[in-house]
């Protein structure tokens, strides 16, 4: 059986499988359908300073191969999460990923200064929430702002930081390296794709917000794309995520350069899909004689 | 609440109306752990998303659930496009269901595709029931002799008067409210109707609870997208309708 442990920003996982954030909630749902300690880790909810109470619905509809969402990070406040879900969390063996959103650079430091002695293993900084109006994407689109949002929040906690990067920008390459310069001890990509439906009965658009972000099988490419040039950007390590469904999406995204996956949409449609696709990499690994996971990370041959 | 993401057996199909079917569905698992006012949700073929449906009926026994669900978008269609001895990949029981412990009579109200979840209130529940079902036409009823079973008092109304009484559920329900004394109505359907039979329920000082709908993601409370607005006291906050509902308190809902 092949080695499945990896290493994020020094944080050992027993495999390389995450479930996305927003779309697992804080793991309990998803832990009366199978034990969630047998995942690598969990990124939860996007948390902010306060309760927040998220867009007017709906907030969801489908896409070919995909789907739009507009929830606008609708959480219980940090102060909660430390106190309702982390406690829990922690005692199932599975390593916790904070995903944390503000809308002033002041309000992503606070939060992490409030977690920098939990338990939690890594903030995930989410600079790429495009159903916000403050805030959110806004930090992630410019190479400047995600340089300088990265490194405050590094002053403020003595955690792991990982930023997320948004695919709406012209050069993700970019955007990574100024994370990296900025202080991060790891990346993690992509958010969602903005995009927009419309009911041509009511002339409406599906979503209340009118816009939402995409995610699903359909992103997948466009994902592997981002997270190869990210990976090929930056030295400290990717994590790719993106219409990862199957055991063999998440291998390509290893391949691209990612040391880790997550798996978002894909639960929704399969609550199994994070099982399978450890399953699935496992059985990859042992056909074809590679002992240790690590060892395909970035070995895509390039033509 | 415990739920699980299974296979179920088609053991039987029936097109109820144009377009209206009823499947039996094998998965004992999943029956034992269900109650009237759950729904499961379908996976559907290639599609994203899974598709919520109401359990219509619970057959401990055999292990069987009835589903009946009317196919009108992709996702339906492939439903109605599978036939006895397939599968369907269901995830449930979800959501928090009818009390249907009461004492007294019950009103059930359900409005055109609203009305199958009735029907297993009105077989789970103890007490005396009587039921107002509203439909577009006379070829859109069903399930009559299936409430008439389990119902003491079946009323049937049509939009256009081609069967039963001509007009709305609610325009039967004031009448029949003044009459008989209930201690609870409880509601499926669109929500404008709900949002009517609410307001007679209040006015009459009757409790109601009205099971809604909303797009769903996840369907066990993960995801955040199927948020309805509910208000508690002077408090207005978002429910969600999969986990927190479908069943609501009508004096909770934000219409
Ligand atoms: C708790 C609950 C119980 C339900 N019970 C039943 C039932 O017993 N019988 C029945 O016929 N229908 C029921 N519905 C409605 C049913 O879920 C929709 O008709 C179905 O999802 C439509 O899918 P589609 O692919 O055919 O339509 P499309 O319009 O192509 O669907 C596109 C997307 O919108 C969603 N959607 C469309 N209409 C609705 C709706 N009314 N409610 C929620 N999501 C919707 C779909 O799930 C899908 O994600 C229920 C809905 C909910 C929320
Ligand atoms: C319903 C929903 C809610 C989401 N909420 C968040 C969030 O709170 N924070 C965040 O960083 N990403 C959020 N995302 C984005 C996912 O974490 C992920 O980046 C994206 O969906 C792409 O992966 P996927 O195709 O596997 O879903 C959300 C996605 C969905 C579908
Ligand atoms: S559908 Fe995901 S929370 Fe209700």
């Amino acid at each position: 059986m092949a080695d499945m442990r990896v290493c994020i920003a020094d944080v050992y996982m027993k495999n390389p499988v995450i479930t996305a954030s927003g779309t697992f909630g804080f793991g309990r749902e998803y832990n009366e359908i199978y034990p969630i300690g047998c995942l690598g880790g969990i990124s939860c909810k996007g948390t902010t300073l306060n309760e927040k109470s998220g867009n007017e619905p709906p907030r969801i509809i489908e896409t070919h191969s995909g789907m739009l969402n507009s929830v606008g990070l609708q959480n219980p406040g940090v102060d909660h999460f430390l106190k309702e879900d982390l406690p829990w969390l922690k005692s199932q063996d599975v390593a916790v990923i904070l995903n944390v959103a503000g809308s002033t650079v002041e309000e992503y430091c606070k939060i992490a200064q409030k977690v920098s002695d939990s338990d939690i293993d890594i903030i995930e900084l989410n600079i790429s929430c495009p159903n916000v109006k403050e805030g959110g994407v806004a930090f992630g689109t410019s190479a400047n702002s995600v340089e300088s949002i990265t490194q405050q929040v590094k002053m403020h906690t003595k955690k792991p930081v990982m930023v997320k990067l948004s695919p709406n920008v012209t050069d993700i390459a970019e955007m990574a390296r100024a994370a990296q310069s900025g202080g991060a001890d790891a990346i993690s990509l992509i958010n969602t794709i903005t995009g927009m439906r419309i009911d041509i009965n009511t002339k409406r658009p599906f979503l209340k917000n009118n816009i939402g972000g995409l995610s699903g099988r359909a992103v997948f490419p466009v994902a592997l794309r981002m997270v190869w040039q990210a990976a090929n950007a930056v030295s400290v390590p990717v994590v790719g995520m993106g219409g990862i469904a199957t055991a063999q999406d998440a291998i390509e995204m290893m391949l691209a350069g990612a040391s880790a996956v997550q798996v978002g949409t894909a639960n929704f449609t399969d609550a199994y899909a994070p099982v399978k696709i450890i399953q699935g990499i496992e059985k990859y690994l042992d056909d074809n004689g590679v002992c240790d996971v690590n060892d395909i990370v970035g070995q895509v041959k390039i033509w | 609440m415990s739920y699980i993401q299974q296979k179920a057996l088609i053991v039987k199909k029936e097109e109820l109306a144009q377009g209206i079917f009823r499947y039996t569905l094998k998965n004992s698992e999943l029956v034992s752990l269900s109650r009237a006012g759950q729904f499961v949700h379908i996976l559907c073929g290639e599609k994203t998303l899974r598709r919520p449906i109401s359990i219509c009926s619970i057959d401990k026994e055999n292990g069987v659930f009835d589903i009946v669900f009317s196919a009108k978008g992709e996702g339906t269609h492939w439903m109605s496009g599978q036939n006895k001895g397939d599968e369907y990949d269901v995830l449930g029981p979800l959501g928090n269901g009818f009390d249907t412990d009461i004492k007294g009579r019950v009103l059930l109200i359900g409005g055109g595709i609203g009305v199958p979840p009735m029907l297993c209130v009105a077989s789970e529940i103890l007490a005396p029931c009587d039921a107002i079902l509203g439909f577009g036409s006379k070829d859109a009823v069903i399930l009559e002799k299936d409430f008439k079973a389990v119902c003491s008092n079946v009323h049937i109304t049509t939009d256009d008067g081609s069967f039963g009484r001509k007009g709305l559920v609610t325009d039967l329900l004031s009448e029949i409210a003044d009459r008989q004394k209930y201690s609870v109505i409880y509601a499926c359907g669109p929500a404008p109707m709900l949002k009517a039979v609410a307001m007679i329920a209040e006015k009459n000082k009757i409790k109601c609870c009205v099971s809604l709908e909303e797009r769903m993601g996840c369907g066990v409370g993960a995801c955040l997208v199927c948020a309805c607005k509910t208000k508690h006291g002077n408090i207005e906050q978002f429910s969600h309708v999969c986990k927190d509902g479908p069943v609501f308190n009508a004096q909770e809902v934000v219409w």
